[in-house]
């Protein structure tokens, strides 16, 4: 490796420390990038036959009616004057 | 000695671009092509399963569906399949429905509370849904006797058009008897 750089290093005309560094530099990036793509390959889709957990019962937001009035109460009551999902309020929260 | 490192001012974009390529081909590597129509159907004789034994397939019009426990649509198209069972099976229809649960209590507990009389299979590996790519579940492939996909039903579709896909089976197990 050492030839290879002073080599390199004589026919760029670079030092040969500057040229270590770049190529160092250059390792890094390439080391870093290729982390970094690699990652990127976790956000693939799930594939239709994996969706078994998604579809399941205790995935639904609305599977406790108690849980959902509850919340469909604090949504009308705190989100001003939109009303909430569907019921018409003015989000004064006295309901 | 000449060296293939590439100089420093150029650097970034051929590693940029390599690491690009190499990208690339594993996302293509890690997905297979969805089959389409027209296209030959992976035999099922190359792939393991469990449950029934695979029907005698020569000579038929075969709709492979592919279904789990899970999957809401498959609750109508279940009932749908069964009577296509009875109503074709002697003009030369198998159905053969590929299961894609996790568990096999799944299926049984579906079965029983949507029993059918056709075969029912289980891809315990996910080795065919992964080879043909089913665009989601239910899909059922209607193949025509030599493999060659005729039509691709999704199920929600074919629980909203009944009819039509009552009448597309049957052109299609007509055209096979015509045929030589």
């Amino acid at each position: 490796m050492n030839g290879q750089i002073s080599s390199r290093a004589a026919n760029s005309g670079l030092p040969a420390g500057r040229l270590a560094k770049a190529l160092a530099f250059q390792l890094a990036l390439f080391l870093g990038a290729f982390a970094v793509l690699l990652g990127c390959s976790g956000c693939v889709n799930v594939r239709p036959w994996e969706r078994d957990a998604l579809a399941d019962y205790t995935m639904r937001p609305d599977r406790d009616p108690v849980t959902g009035a509850l919340r469909e109460h604090m949504w009308f009551s705190r989100e001003a004057s939109n009303g909430g999902r569907s019921v018409g309020g003015g989000g004064c929260g006295c309901n | 000695m000449k060296t293939t490192l590439a100089k420093p001012g150029e650097t970034p974009v051929k590693v940029l671009a390599a690491l690009t390529f190499v990208f690339c081909a594993y996302l293509v590597a890690a997905g297979q092509p969805a089959l389409g129509v027209g296209d030959t159907f992976p035999s099922l004789s190359h792939f393991t399963f469990e449950g029934d034994p695979l029907p005698e397939l020569k000579g038929k019009i075969v709709l492979v569906d592919f279904w789990a426990s899970w999957c809401a649509p498959c609750k109508e198209t279940f009932p749908l399949l069964e009577q296509l069972h009875h109503r074709f099976s002697k003009k030369g229809l198998v159905i053969l429905a590929v299961n894609e649960d996790k568990s096999r209590m799944a299926m049984a507990e579906f079965l029983k509370e949507y029993p059918v009389t056709f075969p029912v299979v289980r891809d315990s590996g996910k080795k065919l849904v992964a080879k043909v790519n089913v665009p989601g579940l239910p899909t059922s492939y209607i193949l025509d006797p030599n493999g060659k996909v005729l039509a691709i039903e999704r199920g929600s579709r074919i629980a909203q058009n009944r009819k039509e896909f009552i009448a597309r089976v049957e052109q299609f197990l007509e055209n096979n008897e015509k045929a030589p």
